[in-house]
């Protein structure tokens, strides 16, 4: 039994075969960004950073082409409100449908989940035409509003709250006299912190990452966010390698940041919702 | 509840007559109409953003829709039909496929085994798994960069490694094929560790005394993994390849950003890696602008969708018994 499932110098080496697949494109992705360009012609490949990296950052926050400076302020103001926003409203929705009764609620229930099934693509057109009448096509609200709710969000915080709230503790709560907005943030919010936070992980990494819509509704190359500032980077004539890879390690730092810190939880939640789904 | 001990009926409580002050009212009120209140904030923003435009797309699908033109003549269904006859748009439909063919069917069956891997007595258990998954956290525009440079053809990374065992440079932004691995690598990178984790937590759930027995019988660890892992594990191998058949199909970043120039959303000069939401992007943006085109591709291509997710698990069924186990939870 127990040697079944002890893990065998060759499990570990396939471990480390795996790990270093999967880290090195991010290591190789800072080894240029800390040289010169003329890494990129070396044979064999140069495996160590070097010592360039701040005259590569100075470049590109000079580079008037990518408004690479811009793009981050406005990648950190759209990842920002988009997940205080999505956790607030799951949470909030997440308790109704959990723990309180009212007529229609499954029918709702399934509504959302179905949301859950339309690909995004599927939208873009009209939500462009949509944004032209609201005049917000080139400005961050064009971004920011059609992702403020998310089904996933609401069906993951309604799994978890009906499970982690305890519904006696809410009645005790109500026979103190508490109405239900304050069960929501003295006794639900609370009890629901963990899920939460790991929601606000995952919507926080899903938008600043998100490529797609930014790039239909944001055409003005001044006011990017930091993945399109990346595009005008890389589609550039000429061929500064360890400028624009420079860019691509700043605007993947925070997600790996995030996850270094918060790797744990992001795992947890990734897997509790798998054997739930 | 009291328990009544003697045998008289029970005294009624005198009917009370009293008005419902006003607190009672109000939470009353709030106890029926306040979970509404709750949930409103989703389905108005979904609403406006998310099922309108869904339904608009329909709409203007029918549309000879020009972002230009004052008026958009109601046209039926010739933008579909001008669609089925476009062999550009079947070329995206048949690199989408393609890609999605090499890429999710070697993803899967290594994510597979390397959740077998991570499922066992592990030192620095926690530490494995970010590794494997750090790949799901990074930059798609900023990792679809670098993997561009990697399959460089002269001085990319992957034809020196080639070079070595003889085989000489490959054009990957030339060759429809070789441009198709290049971008199923990238998704199979980004993808494989985020699906082992979701298999460790399936294998983590089936019961350990089932190997004891199969161990006890003489089954072997292959065996083991092909008679009792894979089978017990078919409700989440569906799942996976539900979420990778809706993923897949949608690619757009990875190929987008491996071409790279002005005419980079046609996937290469002769659309080598071209996917159908590129050729979406293609019609209803820059350089033309038809939105009504634009439209039809969209809604065809969640068509496509569809089909591929029924058949897939209609091929999935077929390979053994019933998926009871998730139905039940």
């Amino acid at each position: 039994m127990t040697r079944l499932w002890s893990a065998s110098r060759l499990t570990y080496l396939a471990l480390i075969l795996s790990a270093a697949l999967s880290i090195f494109p991010i290591y190789w992705m800072f080894v240029v960004a800390s040289r010169t360009s003329d890494a990129m012609g070396q044979v064999p490949p140069p495996l160590t950073p070097g010592g360039n990296l701040g005259a590569n950052i100075a470049r590109l926050f000079d580079n008037t082409d990518a408004y690479f400076l811009t793009g981050l302020i406005n990648s950190t103001i759209v990842a920002v409100t988009v997940t205080v926003s999505v956790v607030f409203f799951s949470t909030l929705a997440g308790f109704a449908f959990a723990k309180l009764r009212f007529g229609g609620r499954n029918a709702l229930l399934l509504a959302i989940v179905a949301t859950m099934m339309v690909p995004t693509q599927l939208g873009v057109i009209p939500l462009y035409l949509l944004m032209t009448k609201l005049n917000w096509n080139d400005r961050l609200p064009a971004v920011i509003v059609p992702a403020l709710v998310t089904g996933f969000g609401v069906f993951m915080m309604r799994q978890y709250a009906g499970q982690a709230v305890s519904t006696e503790l809410i009645e005790a709560a109500r026979m103190d006299g508490c109405n239900t907005a304050r069960i929501y943030w003295n006794v639900v919010l609370p009890a629901l912190r963990p899920a939460a936070a790991v929601l606000g992980l995952l919507t926080f990494m899903t938008t600043w990452n998100d490529f797609l819509w930014p790039y239909a509704v944001l055409n003005d190359p001044e006011n990017p966010t930091v993945q399109l500032s990346l595009r005008a980077l890389s589609d550039g004539y000429y061929q500064d390698m360890s400028q624009v890879f420079t860019g691509t390690a700043i605007a993947t730092l925070p997600l790996l940041l995030v996850f270094v810190v918060f790797g744990r939880q992001i795992i947890g939640g990734i897997m509790e919702g798998a054997v739930k789904a | 509840m009291a328990v009544q001990l003697d045998a008289r009926p029970p005294v009624a409580p005198a009917p009370r007559h009293t008005r419902p002050t006003r607190g009672v009212r109000l939470s009353r009120f709030d106890t029926k109409y306040s979970p509404y209140l709750y949930i409103a904030p989703f389905f108005l923003l979904f609403g406006v953003f998310g099922a309108y435009p869904l339904a608009y797309t329909f709409w203007v699908s029918l549309h000879d829709w020009d972002l230009l033109g004052a008026e958009h003549p109601f046209i039926g269904l010739d933008n579909y039909s001008q669609l089925l006859a476009d062999p550009d748009f079947w070329h995206s439909v048949v690199n989408t496929l393609g890609i999605f063919v090499i890429s999710t069917v070697p993803q899967l069956l290594a994510a597979l085994w390397l959740a077998n891997l991570l499922n066992r007595q592990l030192r620095a258990r926690t530490t494995w798994r970010m590794a494997v998954l750090v790949p799901n956290v990074t930059s798609t525009a900023a990792v679809a960069i670098v993997f561009a440079v990697l399959f460089g053809r002269e001085f990319g990374m992957i034809n020196w490694l080639l070079d070595h065992v003889g085989i000489s440079a490959i054009d990957w932004k030339a060759n429809r094929f070789a441009a198709w691995v290049a971008i199923s690598t990238m998704v199979d990178w980004r993808w494989t560790g985020y699906n082992a984790l979701i298999f460790l937590a399936a294998m983590q759930a089936i019961p350990r005394d089932l190997y004891e027995s199969a161990s006890i019988d003489g089954a072997g660890r292959a065996r083991q993994f092909w008679s009792i892992t894979v089978p017990l594990l078919k409700p989440t191998i569906v799942f996976a390849v539900i979420i990778s058949t809706i993923g897949g199909l949608q690619l757009f970043t990875e190929p987008r950003m491996f071409n790279s120039g002005t005419n980079a959303i046609r996937g290469g000069p002769l659309r080598e890696s071209q996917t159908v939401t590129m050729y979406m992007f293609e019609n209803a943006f820059a350089p033309h602008y038809n939105f009504g085109y634009g439209s039809a591709i969209a809604w065809l291509l969640f068509a496509l969708i569809a089909v591929v997710a029924a058949i897939n698990v209609l091929l999935l069924r077929r390979l053994g018994g019933g998926a009871r186990k998730e139905v039940s939870r």
